[in-house]
């Protein structure tokens, strides 16, 4: 004779609905999203003024109560604050922005491989000796060295040129390297041997192993080394002197105290032009630059 | 005798060694030649002085350290930058913990707020700081307008003796995004089984919160904490660009203070003993969170 199985005990359902397990969940994702959007426009409207400010008129830049929304939309905002004063020339700063950037982008991205190749994979006596300093000049700050390294470019005679700040680059950057040697330090050393066996040396294991497994890492630095490069402005506010061969944020601050507070509108508007390239390899590069900055600093 | 304390080394683990060195010479000049030999140089040139040229440089031993500390305005640039860098860390570090928590959820959407949270801090710089000087202004400035809708009469913000450090660091809470994402990278790594077993020991959300997730992330917040302090002790570009150490010296920062003695008055020397001071303030104050750190920093055995 088999036994019946009781039938089952029926939950008791008499919970309200928020303290269910589904009614819960839904309250949770509602709060976070409260939170979430909210938050998300406060963080774009410095982006948002900034344009709005760009495409306003004068007179409305200076409207009481201001306006969120400009009315008219002065496009010719761009080409005036770009070309309106004939000292400023943007152009040529836009010109040497990016030169700059570009070859210390390239200048890190060579000189920082090669050491943090070295401080994950080989090893040497002297090598945590060496280690511990590259953790210390990570904290070093920039204006503690900035006089002694204007005296040697003085000395050197490259004051007023473009040499003090595409030089430097390519002798590495501490950050960049500790970063680039944890993702490494992530690279299964299988690999490693594997190739080895196959006979390869070390610069081919770099070439063929390393730098096509770490391109979120390596995408990273050269998203950190751009906005660096492009926002510097210290270094060229100290050692550029020459009005042709200045950098963009340079060019802004002159702007500012050419014409103190009387056209913000066309200033916005540069200004908007300059942040624009930022954005964009943001936009496009926000994956691995995620991924790459999650790698760091955490694991140790 | 000499042989026997170098410790035998065989010729590939010496061709290795040579290939480590090759490897980090770059970086090993840039050392001697951008950071270790200035930073020997600038204290040598912290008891000289050394205006711009070198002619009629002079030993002066501690002088200018000794008239540095008998400045007020000095102090005054020590007392801002300790205000603002603990301003600073402390809002920064906490609204950085928060945005992560909520990145973590499990949400649609989250990689765009990711992308979202994270823009202003790419795009630091002369250009937005120059937007902000707008958000601040006290008549037209959206900030004030908002206040003024919701009845508050705003403050003068950048303007005022009073409102210009709190001013610098409501915007620096906006470039919070590295730590965010270090952060939560931080709340993925902790093991979902922690969690669980709280659970099952009858954990409310709070004493999740404080009993597995801060512990678990203390040594990742210690990270934030010490890269945080570094970063903000280097603040010039929003200084410069925005109040000029003013109005008054009540944004004098010592970044401030250096670059108008080195670059406005060229007393160099007395710069260079504000370098030196920086820089010991800066490993002084990483030493002791290392020593406080012990205390409450957990990590993992």
């Amino acid at each position: 004779m088999t036994v019946k199985p009781a039938p089952a005990r029926k939950i008791k359902d008499d919970l309200p609905w928020y303290r269910s397990i589904k009614g819960r969940h839904a309250l949770g994702v509602v709060l976070t999203f409260a939170l979430l959007i909210p938050l998300g426009i406060l963080f774009v409207v410095p982006f948002f003024v900034m344009l709005s400010t760009a495409l306003k008129t004068k007179p409305q830049i200076f409207q009481f109560p201001p306006s969120l929304i400009p009315d008219p939309i002065v496009w010719q905002n761009f080409p005036d604050g770009w070309y309106g004063y004939g000292y400023i020339d943007f152009t040529t700063c836009t010109w040497n922005s990016v030169k700059i950037t570009v070859n210390n982008i390239i200048g890190n991205l060579v000189s920082c491989t090669l050491a943090a190749y070295a401080f994950s994979r080989l090893k040497a006596r002297g090598k945590n000796f060496f280690f511990g300093i590259l953790l210390a000049t990570m904290l070093l700050p920039n204006e503690a060295v900035l006089i002694p390294q204007y005296i040697l470019f003085r000395i050197l005679g490259w004051n007023d040129t473009h040499l003090p700040l595409m030089v430097p680059p390519w002798f590495g950057w501490p950050f960049f390297i500790f970063l680039l040697r944890q993702f490494f330090l992530t690279i299964p050393e299988e690999l490693v041997d594997a190739a080895k066996i196959d006979g390869a040396g070390h610069a081919r294991i770099l070439l063929q192993v390393f730098i096509p497994l770490s391109k979120p890492a390596l995408a990273t630095l050269a998203i950190f080394a751009f906005v660096g490069n492009w926002n510097n402005f210290f270094g060229p506010l100290l050692y550029l002197r020459t009005p042709e061969i200045q950098t963009l944020p340079v060019c802004l601050v002159q702007y500012q105290g050419a014409y103190g507070n009387t056209d913000w509108n066309l200033m916005m508007a540069v200004a908007t032009i300059t942040v624009i390239p930022v954005l964009l390899i943001f936009i496009f590069g926000q994956r691995y630059f995620v991924e790459g900055i999650a790698t760091s600093g955490v694991k140790r | 005798m000499l042989k026997r304390l170098v410790r035998p080394i065989s010729p590939s683990a010496r061709r290795e060694e040579r290939i480590f060195y090759l490897f980090i010479l770059p970086w090993l000049i840039g050392l001697v030649v951008f950071n270790a030999g200035p930073i020997l140089g600038i204290l040598g040139l912290s008891f000289t002085d050394w205006k711009i040229s070198f002619e009629g440089l002079n030993f002066i031993g501690l002088d200018n350290y000794r008239s540095l500390f008998a400045d007020d305005t000095f102090w005054t640039s020590v007392g801002n930058t300790m205000y603002i860098t603990v301003g600073r860390v402390v809002l920064g570090t906490i609204f950085a913990l928060f945005l992560a928590i909520l990145l973590n959820q499990k949400v649609p959407g989250i990689p765009f707020f990711r992308a979202v949270y994270y823009l202003p801090s790419v795009t630091a710089g002369v250009a937005v700081a120059l937007v902000w000087i707008w958000i601040f202004n006290p008549q037209v400035g959206i900030l004030n307008h908002a206040l003024r809708t919701i009845g508050i009469k705003g403050p003068t913000w950048i303007h005022s003796t009073v409102w210009v450090k709190p001013s610098l660091i409501i915007m620096s809470i906006f470039t919070v995004g590295p730590n965010m994402i270090i952060l939560l990278a931080g709340l993925q790594g902790i093991p979902k089984e922690l969690y669980e077993a709280a659970e099952i020991d009858g954990a409310g959300t709070w004493q999740k919160f404080t009993g597995v997730t801060l512990p678990m992330l203390s040594p990742v917040l210690f990270f934030v904490i010490i890269i945080s302090v570094a970063a903000s002790f280097q603040n010039f570009t929003e200084i410069r660009v925005m109040t000029q150490g003013g109005p008054g010296e009540s944004s004098n920062v010592l970044v401030w203070y250096l670059w108008e003695n080195a670059f406005v008055y060229f007393q160099m020397g007395v710069a260079s003993a504000v370098a030196w001071i920086i820089f010991l303030l800066l490993m002084a104050l990483t030493g002791l969170q290392f020593r406080l750190g012990r205390r409450w920093v957990f990590y993992e055995v």
